[in-house]
């Protein structure tokens, strides 16, 4: 087994009183893409948030490479520095072309030359079919080509991993695989990620682990193989047969 | 007919003198509005924090500004303070207080306006970028709200020129003053001038209003 990368042990969260995440407990190797499914308001979007504090966490702790990132407010920017993080809403910085929504990061937050990054950034736009873009500005570009900014965006920050929350939820059917596709080879590229997604055949493919989250617990984790075709738990079945349509 | 007012503009030092009341308009409303700009920025910025305190002040001080009508705060200030508490000030300084007391809680509106019409999700993915607080304001933030904010106060910059004109009520002469002095002193070898010499400060006021909404509309176009 890997090295450990991010371990989340006990973690709760409340908003106003009301209880998101109960005792979660998730470790995540290097290199290890796991997928984190579950029903709308189960507290997916809320774990990965604690992950790279956009919320605090009330108790429990998070580490990264066994170092506690939680619960302090100082050195956050240091830490989401090594934790990218890409949104269902399409967060590009429309005041800014797609060059300088790429070079911010690594120019400002990090401090490198923009020769060096700008090479770098279009080596990245050619990988996801986006060279003739590098000077378009965010409201010209389509859901899907905004989306694939977005990846490259957070990749060029060099994170140690990659958080990815429902980032298709937004798309026109017929732009998801595009974006779908990126981060399959991100994942065969070995980037360690945590993935909230509703698209379970994409979550087949991309995981080496699943992990079934219902109401603010790990319900289930098991490979794709086996979560997907054999769930241990009736609650991840009832939630699995919610995506099938057969003729009744 | 125009022919008099004609006449009567060239007659003396008179064209230098309407140009002069222009000069004395501009001055009064350049100091207001720089003023009302850096200070309804600092203002705007407050009016973002959550304390119902802070809070409670700017809503006294919007609706203030917006139910007084701006002479009756001239007034208030130039012959008020005078009298109640002893204050000395001229004409000029007591138009520039008032100005920009107005000025900066309109500006402080639309600061604040421009600052929370940006979404929440611009905010988080600059912080997730792993920028500082500072450097989000800095880059993402502030060029989003000035892009938002440039329009409008360009609007309320030509509406404090226009404002202006009330200054001569507490006794500066500008633009407008100088205008009713020159038809006074030609009502009887000129009685027809006055229609047209208030027609040369309409053009006045526009030449100088005009320029500035073309700007103001532009850059709405161009940043939409
Ligand atoms: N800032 C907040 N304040 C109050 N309640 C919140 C806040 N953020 C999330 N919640 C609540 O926490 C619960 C979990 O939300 P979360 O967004 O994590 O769910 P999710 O699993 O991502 O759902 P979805 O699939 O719809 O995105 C929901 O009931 C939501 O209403
Ligand atoms: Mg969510």
């Amino acid at each position: 087994m890997a090295e450990t990368l991010l371990e989340i042990r006990n973690l709760h969260k409340s908003f106003e009183g009301v209880s998101v995440l109960k005792d979660v407990s998730l470790s995540i190797a290097q290199g290890e893409v796991v997928v984190i499914i579950g029903p709308s308001g189960c507290g997916k979007s809320t774990l990965l948030r604690c992950i790279n504090g956009l919320e605090a966490v009330d108790s429990g702790e998070i580490l990264l490479r066994g170092e506690r990132i939680s619960g302090q407010k100082k050195a956050l920017h240091l830490v989401r520095q090594r934790i990218g993080m890409v949104f269902q809403s399409y967060d590009l910085f429309p005041h800014m072309d797609v060059m300088a929504n790429l070079l911010l990061g690594p120019i400002k937050a990090l401090g490198k030359s923009r020769r060096e990054v700008a090479e770098e950034a279009e080596r990245f736009l050619v990988r996801v079919g986006l060279q003739d873009k590098a000077h378009a500005m965010p409201g010209q570009l389509s859901g899907g080509q905004k989306q694939r900014v977005a990846l490259v965006r957070a990749m060029l920050m060099h994170p140690e991993m990659l958080l990815l929350d429902e980032i298709t939820a937004a798309l026109d059917p017929e732009m998801v695989r595009e974006v779908l596709n990126v981060v399959l080879d991100l994942a065969r590229d070995g980037v360690t990620m945590a993935i909230v997604t509703h698209e379970m055949r994409f979550a087949e493919a991309v995981a080496d682990r699943v992990v079934f989250l219902e109401g603010g617990d790990i319900v289930e984790q098991a490979p794709p193989e086996k979560f997907f075709h054999q769930p241990e738990t009736e609650r991840a079945q009832q939630f699995l047969d919610t995506f099938d349509y057969k003729k009744s | 007919m125009p022919d008099q007012a004609l006449s009567v503009l060239l007659k003396g030092r008179n064209l230098e003198r309407l140009l002069g009341g222009l000069g004395v308009t501009l001055e009064l409303s350049a100091m207001s509005i720089v003023l009302s700009v850096l200070l309804g920025l600092v203002l705007g910025l407050i009016m973002t924090l959550r304390s119902s305190i802070i809070r409670a002040i700017c809503r006294l001080w919007l609706e203030t500004i917006r139910i007084v009508p701006q002479l009756v705060l001239l007034f208030l200030v130039y012959f008020g303070m005078a009298k109640t508490f002893d204050i000395q000030m001229s004409a000029e300084t007591a138009a520039v207080i008032v100005f920009t007391f107005w000025g900066t809680g309109e500006m402080g509106d639309l600061v604040r306006g421009a600052l929370t019409s940006i979404p929440r999700h611009q905010r988080e993915s600059a912080a997730a970028l792993g920028l500082t607080k500072v450097q989000s304001f800095r880059y993402v933030l502030l060029p989003q709200t000035l892009r938002r904010l440039i329009p409008q106060s360009i609007n309320l910059a030509t509406r404090m020129i226009k404002t202006t004109s009330l200054v001569m009520l507490i006794g500066v002469v500008e633009v407008l003053k100088v205008t009713q002095q020159i038809i006074d002193a030609n009502r009887y070898d000129a009685p027809q001038a006055a229609v047209w010499l208030y027609a040369v400060v309409f053009f006045l006021y526009f030449i100088v209003c005009w320029p500035i909404s073309l700007l103001a509309g532009w850059l709405e176009k161009k940043w939409s």
